[in-house]
């Protein structure tokens, strides 16, 4: 091998290691046992490895419209044109109410689709996290809970991109939100987001030995704008069927992101109450069932 | 020495079904739910199997621990407990100090994004932080030679820019712990040689480093020191000519020395009997291990018990599939007469640049003519076995091709070229 010596050079010379990396502890000792009995979350762990949920979250972004000739303009027209559609067929034909504050149709539609054209990204995105990262789950350590939680962060940025188009309908129907109240809107994201994450967890474990789920994701994704009241208000349904809604945290936060932000009818606290509750079980349920499977995950994918 | 990786009473269980069917459908596990439930199948009637059992170790800081086994032996499953893909059913390990790991070079590359990207992206993922790419930054891009084309997506790279970009990027992690698979078995010569190099440096540099690999050569010549894994047990710890040694002794079932204590025991007739053989060790090389471009020595000692036919020395050479490579005889005029009661030391010299690599046994006797047969006074059936290695210097018959070369044989030939 002393050829090789002559021939590779040296790769430059290992530079003075600043002070920070020097008080790196984490690193310093990691012992490696048995899966634990009972799933948990190490939060030190996620926050040691932020940076790279960054850079698989700053991935997918740039990859996501690459080779595509209208790039990132798709997060503006697909949501569009799903309102437009719903307007066109359930505001015009269907003569669907406008709720109780008879807010103008567009605005209420449009105010539907977007968290929800948010969720159904994020849950495919999430679902498909494991899988879809295969190379990565069988070749290096990372906490696997960062595919999932960085699938929901991906379609935040549609989300946000899709949202001047609201406010220029905001602006154009005079739908303003009533001052303070605006201060709420990112509240119903997030609890949209927890949702999704609750979701993404179980289903992306579940994707590992089951492939089914890429199958079952686009059936629900279809039913769930009717359930959730994309296209109508929610107050404007029988009472009895309200509550029925509310067991989707879906519904609360769309009637909710509505009130908040084009001052729509105030959604019942109690619904939102139930909504918040259900997102909670489906986040710990989720991340429960993600943790007890994740020692598994590099031996079945 | 501190100890920078202690690993006590390793073991990890898999499930047969785990392994096989990787993944079903939900309707069989359903099915298989219900059986169980209507006890029509029970649950025990899955295979397990252990990958690791009760593997223990411990590597002193800057040690070049290399790890040797069979397929199937458990290698992978401890590097991939060891860089925690997936968590051991019992024991423990203590890792003391920056883990990085070469399981595969360009782990996480995307197509879509630059060379410049997927640095980050690739760095990031196998743990380094954005500060200290952004400072190895351009001694990667140099050291890859791919400087053009930095901006340029990697899908439309070259398979070999491609490979150089990824190994530029491991090869600039700066681990106290370096955990190595086999990556010295892909790409070409040029890059294998570029591994074992930094390889080479990281051990200098005072490193840890857990090496696994098939290729002995590499093993024999980079590590301190070598652990042997069969089943999922340590069954060797020690110097690596001596694990090298006992394995390729375990696996050719004979090894580099076969010696008779007595003349009664010694194989053979009343006219002849094989005292020895043993294969002569090439220098610098752990015994049984043959440099492909050297001559190797295969010696017999035999002994002649009274006067009869003329007899001879001859070999036959197999291959690890036991396809004949060919057989030989000493054909010196001495054997034309009847040969004198004695002992003799004859060495078969088997040309260098003529073999292909692998594992080569071979089998002695001693025969004598009885036309149209060879009459065999003494014979031992894979007397010795060897393995022979290319140390990938580039002047062998593969020249700078470090992929597979088929063949039982492989000489350098000389060719003869002119433009026309």
């Amino acid at each position: 091998m002393s050829q090789s010596k002559l021939e590779i050079g040296t790769p430059s010379p290992p530079p003075a290691r600043d002070v920070s990396e020097a008080q790196e502890r984490y690193d310093r000792l990691v012992v490696i046992r048995p899966a634990r009995r009972w799933p948990h979350l190490d939060v030190s762990e996620l926050w040691h490895f932020r940076e790279l949920l960054w850079t698989l979250v700053w991935r997918d972004v740039a990859v996501r419209y690459k080779q595509t000739f209208l790039g990132i303009a798709w997060a503006i027209l697909v949501p569009v044109f799903t309102a437009v559609v719903y307007v066109v067929i359930f505001g015009k034909f269907a003569q669907f109410p406008a709720g109780e504050k008879n807010t103008a149709y567009p605005s209420l539609v449009l105010a539907g689709v977007l968290p929800m054209q948010y969720f159904a990204s994020a849950l495919t995105v999430s679902s498909m996290s494991l899988a879809s990262n295969l190379q990565l789950v069988t070749k290096v350590y990372f906490p696997r809970t960062l595919l999932p939680l960085g699938g929901v962060i991906v379609p935040l940025v549609d989300f946000l991109v899709g949202l001047p188009v609201l406010i220029a309908l905001m602006w154009y129907y005079g739908t303003w939100p009533n001052g303070a109240q605006v201060l709420f809107a990112p509240l119903f994201i997030l609890l949209a987001l927890v949702t999704v994450l609750g979701l993404g967890f179980l289903f992306s474990a579940t994707n590992v030995r089951f492939r089914d789920v890429r199958y079952m994701i686009p059936v629900f994704l279809q039913v769930l704008p009717l359930l959730s009241g994309v296209m109508y208000a929610v107050e404007a349904i029988p009472t009895k069927w309200q509550w029925v809604l509310a067991f989707n945290p879906m519904t609360a936060v769309i009637a909710g992101w509505r009130w908040a932000m084009l001052d729509a009818a105030t959604p019942n606290l109690g619904q939102t109450a139930i909504g918040v509750a259900v997102a909670g079980i489906l986040f710990v349920v989720g991340l429960a069932v993600f943790r007890s499977s994740e020692p598994r995950f590099a031996d079945t994918i | 020495m501190p100890t920078a990786i202690e690993a006590r009473g390793l073991s990890k269980k898999y499930r047969l079904g785990e392994m096989q069917a990787a993944y079903g459908t939900l309707r069989e596990s359903l099915s298989h739910a219900a059986k169980r439930m209507t006890g029509r199948e029970h649950h025990s009637a899955k295979q397990e199997i252990w990958a690791l059992r009760d593997v223990s170790f411990d590597v002193p800081e800057g040690q070049v621990l290399g790890v040797v086994g069979r397929n199937g032996a458990g290698k992978s499953t401890l590097l991939k407990v060891l860089t925690r893909i997936t968590t051991p059913t019992a024991g423990h390990v203590e890792i003391r100090g920056r883990v990085g790991s070469l399981l595969e070079v360009g782990t996480g590359f995307h197509p879509e994004l630059t060379g410049r990207e997927n640095i980050y992206l690739n760095g990031s993922i196998l743990g380094m932080k954005r500060r200290e790419i952004e400072r190895r930054f351009d001694a990667m891009v140099e050291f890859s030679g791919v400087e053009k084309f930095i901006d340029t997506p990697v899908k439309r790279y070259s398979s070999g820019m491609y490979v150089r970009l990824a190994f530029s990027v491991a090869a600039h992690l700066e681990p106290e712990i370096m955990l190595v698979d086999e990556v010295l078995s892909v790409g070409d010569a040029e890059f294998q040689r570029r591994c074992l190099g930094r390889m080479e440096e990281l051990g200098s540099a005072g490193r840890t480093v857990l090496f696994v690999s098939h290729a002995l050569s590499a093993i024999a010549q980079l590590c301190d020191r070598a652990i042997q894994i069969d089943s999922g047990i340590v069954v060797q710890d020690g110097p690596p000519a001596e694990v090298i040694a006992n394995y390729l002794h375990q696996t050719h079932s004979a090894g580099v020395e076969r010696v008779w204590s007595s003349e009664d025991a010694a194989p053979g007739d009343d006219l002849a009997r094989i005292m020895s053989v043993r294969v002569l060790p090439h220098e610098g090389m752990p015994p049984g291990i043959m440099d492909v471009r050297l001559p190797i020595g295969i010696e017999i000692v035999f002994r002649v018990l009274g006067w009869g036919k003329p007899v001879f020395p001859k070999i036959k050479v197999l291959d690890r599939e036991s396809t004949i490579a060919f057989n030989a005889m000493d054909t010196d005029e001495r054997w034309h007469e009847p040969t004198p009661p004695g002992e003799y030391a004859a060495t078969a010299w088997i040309p260098g640049n003529l073999l292909n690599e692998g594992a080569v046994s071979a089998e002695v006797a001693i025969c004598s003519i009885d036309f149209p047969k060879l009459e065999h006074h003494a014979a031992v059936y894979e007397a010795v076995s060897f393995e022979i290695l290319d140390p990938g210097e580039g002047d062998s018959a593969r020249g700078a091709f470090g992929g597979q070369w088929k063949g039982v044989v492989r000489p350098l030939l000389e060719w003869t070229c002119e433009r026309v």
